[in-house]
């Protein structure tokens, strides 16, 4: 299939961005999203660089850059924006496992970057998501050392327990929960962390603090409140559910209770 | 000669061995400790737990990692589980047997200490896990819950759904992130290095390209630890996540360090087969589905035919005229044979023209069976997101028709050469876990990755790194000069070329070079051949590649270009390797070294090495210098699967 990409390009986080348009001919239905992306870097690398448009700033030539690695939905690396929905129009999937069978031959394909306040622009379609990686420091785990602890069968956890923590712990910090909301929150991505823990026996035990630690650096950091408008559980490549959240509200008002 | 290789195996019983050398150990005091300077290179399984086990006990750890988040690094993307001896279904499962099996299943070319420690140290890693909030698979009465894997007679395997990879990290990440918090590591992510600077002969820090802005920076230390994971990435074509490369391995050998048993690479037999040229990368199908799963072709070449036409479904075809092929010629393992066997066999069946796609190169595995005898909601729990992530890909729902798979390049066993310690041959420069070489020989059993990364980096380094001379290090010498220098001058070249090749095109080109000639089954004439064409690719690549951009940015075909450099002298160093290596075993099959039914046949006579390769300077032969095997508690047999 033959299609029309506006991406957006961006030299740094210092300068303004702008989309701009190419033409990517003979796309195999099979190709992932990404692949798609190769080809069109491919057809940029060859045409070469046009010195005067990097003077301006505007780098309107050269490969796109984009963050991806793993290709297979787990690393949560990939981050786009395509056509208005954060890893596209399929559901449940991150972008690298979106395929090129969910477009027609001749559409126009829009792609941007994740855009929060929490998630500066690093180049064109890469963003800086070392937020995420602050808000896990500030209490995103188990206060335990290597070696002295317990056998593993010696803490016992129903199973319907231990499955509804593996589906918290799914979430791949990808971002998309933070870019679709229209407030910018990080409240599903905190959620998944804390209610995971909470849900089990040896991660009850310091939940409270947990909760709040983790809400007061996510709201140190620029992301945005909560207003239940469930966006985030609709783009959630995992489905990952607002149920969390409901939880980490319990920890976290506990957490203001013993204060 | 070459010099030998002093591998430090202690003295004493097997069993004791570990123990005893543990007992022996110097222990750093705390007040010195705080006096160290660690760097560890790369923040997966090995790295993260090696990182955060060694800021626990008070080094100041640097750890680096390319990616924007220590949590991205490939270990994420293990799916099956971790194997450990619990024996918790009491199926007679104890340390000794997984050890054995571990050994049989290399095809007995990896180090029974070794191994042995491994397996001793496996069931601490579950306990850790477990209380760092891992939530493994359970039952029902709240224990956990065990599955099967290739190459072992018990339920030994972890899991957490087809994610254990995942979950491992992010616990070994969140230990590194409560040390980060704790001031007692530091961490540099969207960084690469690009060299390991010696001086007087010990490993003393990197040089380090930060990924953002493009500068070149020196890191000093009293130790160097490289987690950087394998090169299987050498094939362009693998289930490596796209970044995952061999470069930073590669400077240690180029300074020194010594690299053994390159051409052991291992080729996952369950993956999605490749569909066109436009193809990037290639999709594992974790092993565990081989529990449930049978793998077959048709016994008919008409099926095949109208198959590749699609005018009729892989279920229309009636069981009598399926040809299970491992459940015939390996009864006793069936379907779980190890990878190297399981790849072979389909390699067999597609080249003798019974391949069910296409382009003739895939076969049916298929879950009918099990959805007659389980339902189909039990398959939905245990492999859910597997089949999600299969229909995602080739819009083919796996619970109605069979998936199809292809043998591909997965994982390398080749890596560092370490000793006892997992000190390299450099002083002060330490390998862990896919990035060394040391405990799967020829072929690594499913579920053992996990194990041995975290093994190296939770219960092994952070004893074994060894003493050093306290004092700041400084960054500010001829050496570390030298290696900024080198490092500049060689992106500089990069950008100087400005040819007419892109880096991917000449990718894609060695990695054809690489599967044709150095894939799974080598031969004499193929080898030497394929040595000419990387050796000419090579000069393709430093007189025509072109690189847009600059340094002084974000610049992934830079990123890139770094590291296909290093892919294609890895290329040429595994050729050698499997060249030399005139037997065949595990995942190494020479087609001159085959028993009458095409199995592999080794010849520990002249072969029970390990072949590690000394690096003399550029375009000059590797030296090779080979640490002789000695298996004093297991009897060495032919590998038999089949009773």
């Amino acid at each position: 299939m033959d299609l029309t990409l506006k991406v957006w390009r961006q030299k740094n986080a210092k300068t303004k961005g702008h989309f701009e348009t190419y033409q990517v001919k003979n796309i195999s239905e099979g190709s992932s999203f990404l692949e798609m992306l190769d080809i069109l870097n491919e057809q940029l690398v060859q045409e070469g660089i046009d010195p005067v448009a990097v003077e301006k700033g505007c780098q309107s030539s050269g490969p796109v850059s984009f963050d991806h690695d793993c290709r297979e939905g787990i690393c949560g690396a990939c981050s786009l924006y395509i056509n208005g929905r954060a890893h596209g129009p399929d559901d449940e999937v991150t972008t690298c496992q979106l395929h090129m069978r969910k477009f027609k031959d001749g559409d126009t394909i829009t792609i941007e970057p994740w855009r929060s306040a929490g998630f500066p622009v690093i180049k064109d379609l890469v963003v800086d998501r070392g937020a995420f990686d602050k808000i896990l420091q500030a209490g995103g785990f188990i206060s335990v050392r290597t070696g002295g602890v317990p056998d593993a069968n010696a803490i016992p956890i129903a199973k319907e327990k231990a499955d509804e923590s593996m589906d918290a712990a799914a979430c791949i910090g990808c971002g998309a929960c933070v870019a679709t909301c229209k407030n910018g929150s990080a409240m599903l991505f905190v959620a998944a962390r804390v209610s995971s823990l909470a849900l089990l026996p040896q991660g009850k035990i310091e939940g409270a603090r947990r909760a709040k630690a983790m809400v007061a650096k996510m709201d140190e950091l620029g992301f945005g409140n909560c207003t239940n408008t469930r966006a985030c559980e609709m783009e959630c490549p995992k489905h990952i559910t607002v149920s969390h959240i409901a939880r980490l509200n319990r920890e976290f008002l506990c957490a203001k209770f013993q204060d | 000669m070459a010099s030998t290789l002093n591998s430090k195996i202690p003295e004493g019983p097997l069993a004791e061995k570990w123990s005893k050398h543990k007992a022996g150990i110097r222990v750093v005091t705390p007040g010195n400790k705080r006096k160290l300077d660690i760097i560890v290179i790369g923040t997966g399984l090995g790295g993260a737990s090696a990182a955060a086990s060694l800021g626990e006990l008070g080094y100041n750890v640097k750890v680096f990692c390319i990616s924007d988040s220590p949590r991205r690094a490939h270990s994420i993307a293990a799916q099956g589980g971790i194997n450990a001896a619990k024996n918790y279904q009491n199926d007679n499962d104890s340390v000794y047997r997984l050890f054995y099996e571990t050994i049989k299943g290399g095809d007995y070319r990896s180090r029974e200490a070794n191994v042995y420690r491994l397996a001793e140290v496996s069931n601490n890693i579950i306990d850790q896990c477990v209380a760092q909030g891992v939530p493994f698979a359970r039952e029902y009465g709240g224990l956990l819950a065990n599955r099967s894997f290739g190459g072992a007679t018990v339920s030994r395997t972890f899991y957490a759904r087809g994610q254990t990879g995942q979950q491992l990290l992010l616990g070994a990440y969140a230990a590194l992130n409560r040390q980060v918090a704790a001031g007692t590591v530091k961490s540099y992510p969207r960084h690469e290095m690009l060299d390991v600077v010696i001086v007087n002969g010990e490993a003393k820090g990197i040089i380090a390209r930060n990924l953002v802005t493009g500068a070149i920076e020196r890191f000093g230390a009293h130790a160097v630890v490289i987690a950087s994971g394998g090169y299987g990435n050498t094939y362009f074509l693998s289930t490596n996540a796209m970044n995952s490369n061999g470069s930073a391995a590669w400077q240690c050998y180029k300074k020194g360090a010594f690299f053994a048993n390159p051409c052991f690479a291992q080729i996952h037999p369950t993956c999605i087969p490749v569909h066109g040229e436009q193809q990037s990368k290639l999709t594992l199908m974790s092993e565990s589905l081989r529990n449930d799963g049978r793998i077959w072709v048709p016994k008919k070449l008409e099926d095949v035919a109208k198959l590749r036409k699609h005018e009729i479904k892989p279920s229309q075809i009636p069981e009598e005229d399926r040809d299970y092929y491992l459940e015939r010629r390996y009864p006793a393992f069936g379907n779980l044979v190890p990878r190297d066997v399981a790849s072979r066999a389909a390699k067999e069946r597609c080249d003798a023209g019974f391949g069910v796609n296409e382009t003739g190169l895939a076969v049916f595995l298929d879950f009918k069976t099990a959805i007659d005898r389980l339902g189909e909601d039990k398959i939905r729990e245990r492999y859910g997101n597997l089949f999600q992530m299969y229909e995602k890909i080739t819009a083919v729902n796996p619970y109605k028709e069979p998936m199809m798979i292809y043998p591909a390049i997965h994982y390398t066993m080749g890596g560092l050469w370490v000793d006892y310690n997992l000190q390299t041959t450099v002083p002060g420069l330490y390998a862990i876990g896919e990035a060394n070489f040391s405990d799967h020989g020829g072929n690594r059993l499913g579920a053992s990755a996990l194990m041995q990364g975290l093994a190296d980096g939770y219960f092994i380094l952070p004893y074994t790194i060894g003493h050093f001379k306290d004092g700041p290090v400084n960054t500010q010498t001829p050496e570390f000069e030298a290696a900024e220098k080198a490092v500049k001058d060689k992106i500089e070249k990069l950008f100087s070329i400005k040819g007419k090749r892109t880096v991917d095109s000449i990718h894609k080109e060695l990695g054809h070079i690489m599967w044709e000639h150095v894939g799974m089954a080598r031969n004499e004439e193929g080898l030497k051949e394929g040595i000419k064409l990387i050796q000419a690719l090579k000069k393709e690549f430093w007189s025509n590649v072109f690189v847009p951009g600059s340094n002084f940015e974000f610049n992934q075909e830079l990123e890139k270009a770094l590291r296909l450099a290093d892919f294609l002298e890895i290329g040429e160093l595994m050729a050698r390797d499997a060249l030399n290596r005139r037997e065949s075993c595990g995942g190494h099959f020479r087609e001159e070294s085959q028993t009458e039914d095409g199995e592999t046949k080794r010849d520990d006579e002249n072969y029970m090495y390990v072949a590690a390769w000394e690096y003399k300077g550029e375009d000059v032969e590797p030296e090779l210098t080979k640490e002789p095997l000695v298996y004093e508690n297991i009897k060495i047999a032919t590998r038999n699967y089949k009773d």
